[in-house]
């Protein structure tokens, strides 16, 4: 469950914290946008170091850390993918190209990862509700995402006491082949689920019973206001993607091969 | 037996939740494990199996660090029951929900047919045996959960909360049930806040309090003594209560199991006529 403690918010304050939600979201997205602009491996790199001392400002490099090395499992699984089809529509051969454009991919994914995982580590639940909230969008689909947010460690912790339940009755997860082992998390995704569904009834009725939607137009105690960091991270964003697209338009970017 | 030396653990929060613990579970022996919560209960049951290990110390089963083996074959010999039977039952019908451990423990299937009957009618559940364990009311899904664990017959059994959620009449069959498994030979670990069912089952008491044992003895000096309890927010059971209230009457406070206290409320009464 190591990649859910990547996207679990602890209230700390540091200026990253303290950034509009609706500016971080916009600079995730352009990360993203700028991550699949290219296949290249030296602007993933940038892009990947980038994010590098948001993290240390905001100082979640621990949990962080622990969410990178939970997506190790996936990015090698891309890896190991990539080079596969290379080598079997390539006859039977690898190159020096091949292993950069794998490398690159697992890059491109490791990138997503981690711009994710900084939004959701410095970004309050409340927060992220409120921002929603301010750029229109119903209530109902606002408070849902926040519930849906909100539930993911509950899940998470719940998914591990499952687990022990059934290792308690002689379940070995690690045990048997590749099917096999699929097969394994039955035992735990069915009660999962099952009780996903009781806590979400269980939740509906609590609503309801404290008037939920009572009145159309709702005010908030706190209200959102980009201040001078958030314009000055706005304006970074905007400078990375100008910088990436003028980039993809009008440069070749090199591989890092050439330079040997 | 389970042998505990000095056990610390922490989660990874860093807070920790045991603080040294020693401790010493003789086979046969029936323990109930008290204390308020987050006391460290459910952690220290959850090294008995393996589930956990401790980050320092040792926790031996039957002589065997926990540390140098397998979940899967310390649960052979420790069977546990979750508090939440919502967390572990899965399967289509009570009896496959049944079937489940013991294929896991590589049991014959013509023995699985016959531990299936067995739990099933020791613990009166045969007429659901092709029901949805999903379909059943909270108290049978306990005792589905309970027919579960106790199928491949393990030698010691630990119980999470056996009693949350269940009405005086089960409780009270839970208990005789209990009693039984241990005149059998079983190992009973219970944890519970149930102060009233820990004094009628007069059984040994831990009491814990933030990760430590603060005290540790039969259920009779125990529960009858405040000081002590209250440290774990814990009250006095009933009976307890009115016999430490009615001192003055020359009867002694010791007194928690019901039997016991009429039989000398009655002489008390007798000799006050004469």
């Amino acid at each position: 469950m190591s990649v859910f403690d990547g996207l679990k918010f602890r209230r700390v304050y540091s200026p990253i914290h303290n950034l509009d939600p609706r500016v971080k979201f916009i600079y995730v997205i352009v990360i993203f946008v700028a991550a699949i602009l290219f296949s290249e491996i030296l602007p993933l790199i940038a892009l990947f170091l980038m994010q590098i001392p948001f993290v240390l400002l905001a100082r979640v490099q621990k949990q962080w850390l622990r969410s990178l090395r939970g997506a190790a499992f996936l990015a090698s699984f891309i890896f190991i993918v990539n080079i596969a089809t290379k080598f079997f529509t390539a006859g039977y051969m690898l190159t020096a190209t091949d292993f950069e454009f794998s490398t690159a991919m697992t890059l491109r994914f490791v990138v997503l990862v981690e711009s994710f995982s900084v939004f959701f580590l410095t970004t309050s639940p409340d927060h992220l509700g409120l921002a929603l909230e301010q750029t229109r969008i119903p209530y109902e689909f606002a408070f849902a995402f926040t519930t849906a947010v909100r539930f993911v460690p509950v899940l998470a912790e719940e998914a591990q006491t499952i687990m022990d339940a059934q290792k308690a009755r002689g379940l070995e997860m690690e045990k048997g082949n590749f099917l096999k082992r699929i097969r394994n998390y039955v035992p735990v995704l069915i009660p999962l689920i099952v009780s996903a569904i009781r806590r979400s009834l269980e939740l509906a009725e609590a609503m309801e019973s404290r008037a939920w939607g009572a009145s159309k137009k709702r005010t908030n105690l706190y209200a959102l206001k980009l201040g001078r960091g958030d314009l000055a991270l706005l304006a970074i964003t905007i400078c990375i993607l100008a910088f990436s697209i003028y980039l993809r338009l009008y440069f070749v970017v090199p591989n890092i091969i050439q330079f040997f | 037996m389970i042998e505990v030396e000095d056990a610390h653990f922490s989660y990874s929060n860093r807070v920790e939740a045991l603080k040294g613990i020693s401790l010493t579970i003789k086979d046969g022996e029936f323990v109930s494990v008290m204390g308020q919560n987050g006391a460290g209960k459910t952690t220290l049951i959850k090294h008995f199996n393996g589930l956990l290990k401790p980050s320092q110390g040792i926790v031996r089963i039957d002589g065997v660090d926990t540390r140098k083996t397998s979940i899967a074959t310390l649960a052979r010999n420790i069977g546990f029951v979750f508090q939440n039977p919502d967390h572990q039952l899965f399967s289509e019908t009570v009896e496959e929900e049944i079937a489940f451990a013991l294929k896991n423990f590589g049991f014959e299937t013509e023995v699985i047919e016959k531990r299936i009957d067995w739990a099933l009618n020791l613990l009166g559940l045969t007429q659901y045996r092709k029901t949805s364990p999903f379909l059943l009311s909270g108290g049978e899904r306990k005792r589905v959960a309970l027919a579960s664990v106790l199928a491949w017959d393990p030698k010691a059994l630990i119980l999470d909360e056996p009693t949350i959620g269940q009405d005086y009449q089960q409780k009270e069959k839970l208990r005789q049930f209990i009693v039984q498994m241990q005149t059998q030979g079983k190992t009973i670990v219970i944890v519970t806040h149930d102060v009233e069912f820990v004094a009628e089952c007069n059984s040994r008491v831990l009491l814990m309090r933030e990760g430590r044992i603060i005290a540790d003895g039969e259920s009779r000096d125990i529960l009858t003594d405040p000081e002590v309890l209250a440290k774990s927010s814990i009250v006095l059971p009933q009976i307890a209560q009115i016999f430490a209230r009615l001192s003055s009457l020359g009867i002694p406070k010791d007194v928690i199991d019901v039997y016991e206290a009429k039989t000398i409320i009655l002489e008390a009464l007798e000799k006050r006529r004469k």
